[in-house]
């Protein structure tokens, strides 16, 4: 059985959990999700999520709870981890935009952004292209941070807007300048979890 | 790569109740200068909402409250990172679209500020920007979440540094929704009904005027286009949502009284999704340690030890009123 985390210090977690569990349910898998706020919670965990919220907030709370440290060593070893708008800032080992006193776990070889589409009047919906299916994505972006550019070989793209990349991946790792928990459309949390099956 | 025409969509309702989903678990701090939004950032903030002065210092000065200048929200942008909240007063559209002009990241049609319209709210759905809306019960809530409005936040009562109105408003919403679902669809019919009477207020009144009976026809506009018989349905086609989900279909939030961490975990024990703190953060003797521990509070409001630890020495919090003798009712403006 599958234990996927969603860290759930701020943010729209609830949103994370039932797109997880719908998307556990497409895939005929046994799992449970959980809240996740203590690093305790960590044991066994096969996967983590970062929702979307404000990169400020999680930043300070995920170094108070002391979950920073024990989720970078994950991500270190191969443990799968997506991060969706703040959760993208979350992972990327460059972000321009940052507050002094941020901190992030600098997993993913991506220079993003913050709020760099601008303020909440230009948040937008669009379709996108995703590398891992025909059909278009329901692509919303609420004051998104933009991915400017890739750091690394290791980094694949495989998400469009238009021609720009709006998400990525890194072997284990997916930032995702967009809220596939926001859409009926589970698709890209089913590809995230096939990481772990 | 072959991508899909870039057809973008804005103020989308997704995008709005979204924006809402963001701040969730959150604290949205009253500031009003650069300064005071700098501390509230660092402090953890997930937005600021940028005033002229706070509700306590609204209540001490009087006259007329109005939207802040411009000028100063602007500075406020400047400064943070984070979304930048401003308040209009009710039914104010030129204040609305102004803010919406600026760029301000939600608005805040409040009763703190001194109403502008004796009958009605903003048409919210009007806008790209998305707004929050205070309400005392289930009423007032349906009501601004089918005038668009893509969060709720109790009213409290403002700039007291009391709680007793917001925990009053929680029970009022919360016991309303439980009883909705114990209703026949036809039981919540007649509830949209007597939910939709405000509306009315204004074509009532220019009938007694006219020398007529009071007796409005279903199909006549009585708000904006809108006939009494669409905003019956309409209010119906919310209060449904609300008893299929067991909550509101939107960001609530806790407002209106909320000075101390304990506080703010009261509120997230009652079912809250995050709290506005008003007066009670720069009022306090400590502003920037009252911050960061209502930031705690909210992350671990079910974590008694946390609690007690977090709310040591934290000074003064604000000096707080009794609700029986104010003056004013802020919580009174606006149904």
């Amino acid at each position: 059985m599958v234990r996927v985390g969603v860290i759930g210090l701020q943010g729209d977690v609830n949103e994370h959990i039932e797109a997880t569990r719908k998307a556990l349910e497409n895939l005929g898998v046994a799992g449970e999700v959980v809240w996740l706020r203590k690093p305790e919670q960590l044991e066994g965990i096969s996967a983590i999520i970062i929702p979307g919220g404000e990169s400020t907030t999680i930043s300070q709370l995920i170094v108070k709870t002391g979950l920073l440290k024990p989720v970078k060593r994950l991500g270190e070893e191969g443990l799968p981890i997506m991060g969706t708008c703040a959760g993208l800032i979350m992972l990327s080992k460059e972000v321009i935009g940052a507050t002094p006193e941020q901190r992030f776990l600098e997993l993913l070889d991506v220079r993003v952004n913050r709020n760099a589409y601008g303020r909440q009047v230009d948040s937008f919906e669009a379709p996108i292209k995703l590398a891992f299916s025909d059909d278009s994505f329901p692509g919303v972006f609420i004051r998104a941070p933009r991915i400017v550019e890739l750091l690394s070989e290791r980094v694949k793209p495989i998400a469009w807007l238009g021609d720009r990349v709006v998400g990525v991946e890194q072997d284990n790792l997916i930032g995702l300048e967009f809220h596939p928990e926001l859409t009926d459309d589970m698709g890209v949390h089913e590809y995230f979890l096939k990481k772990i099956l | 790569m072959g991508g899909f025409e870039i057809i973008e969509m804005k103020g989308t309702e997704r995008l709005k109740r979204g924006f809402a989903k963001m701040v969730k678990g959150g604290v949205i701090m009253d500031v009003t200068n650069a300064e005071q939004a700098r501390i509230a950032e660092e402090a953890g903030a997930v937005a600021v909402m940028a005033l002229e002065r706070v509700p306590a210092d609204i209540r001490k000065v009087g006259g007329v409250a109005r939207m802040a200048d411009p000028g100063k929200i602007q500075e406020i942008m400047d400064v943070v990172t984070i979304p930048v909240m401003a308040k209009i007063r009710i039914g104010h559209y030129a204040e609305a679209y102004a803010l919406e002009a600026l760029g301000v990241d939600m608005i805040d049609e409040s009763e703190v500020l001194t109403p502008a319209d004796p009958y009605f709210h903003v048409d919210k759905r009007k806008f790209n920007v998305p707004f929050v809306c205070g309400a005392r019960n289930l009423g007032e809530a349906v009501r601004r979440v089918w005038e668009g409005a893509a969060m709720i936040r109790t009213k409290g009562e403002a700039g007291t540094g009391n709680i007793i109105e917001a925990v009053r408003h929680v029970h009022l919403v919360n016991e309303n929704i439980k009883l909705l679902q114990r209703l026949t669809d036809d039981q919540i019919y007649s509830v949209s009904k007597k939910f939709a009477e405000p509306y009315l207020k204004l074509a009532r009144q220019i009938r007694e005027i006219s020398g007529l009976l009071a007796d409005v026809l279903e199909n006549e506009p009585v708000y904006e286009d809108y006939t009494y018989r669409e905003i019956v349905e309409g209010l119906y086609k919310v209060l449904l949502e609300v008893k299929k989900l067991g909550r509101l279909p939107v960001v609530n939030f806790a407002a209106g009284g909320v000075a101390t961490p304990a506080d703010a975990a009261l509120m997230m024990g009652m079912g809250m999704d995050g709290v506005f703190v008003g007066s009670g953060i720069f009022k306090s003797s400590q502003p920037e340690k009252m911050a960061k521990a209502i930031v705690e509070a909210v992350n671990h409001w079910d974590e008694p030890d946390i609690i007690a630890d977090i709310s040591r020495d934290l000074g003064e919090p604000m000096r707080g009123l009794e609700i029986e003798k104010l003056q004013v009712r802020l919580e009174e403006r606006g149904v």
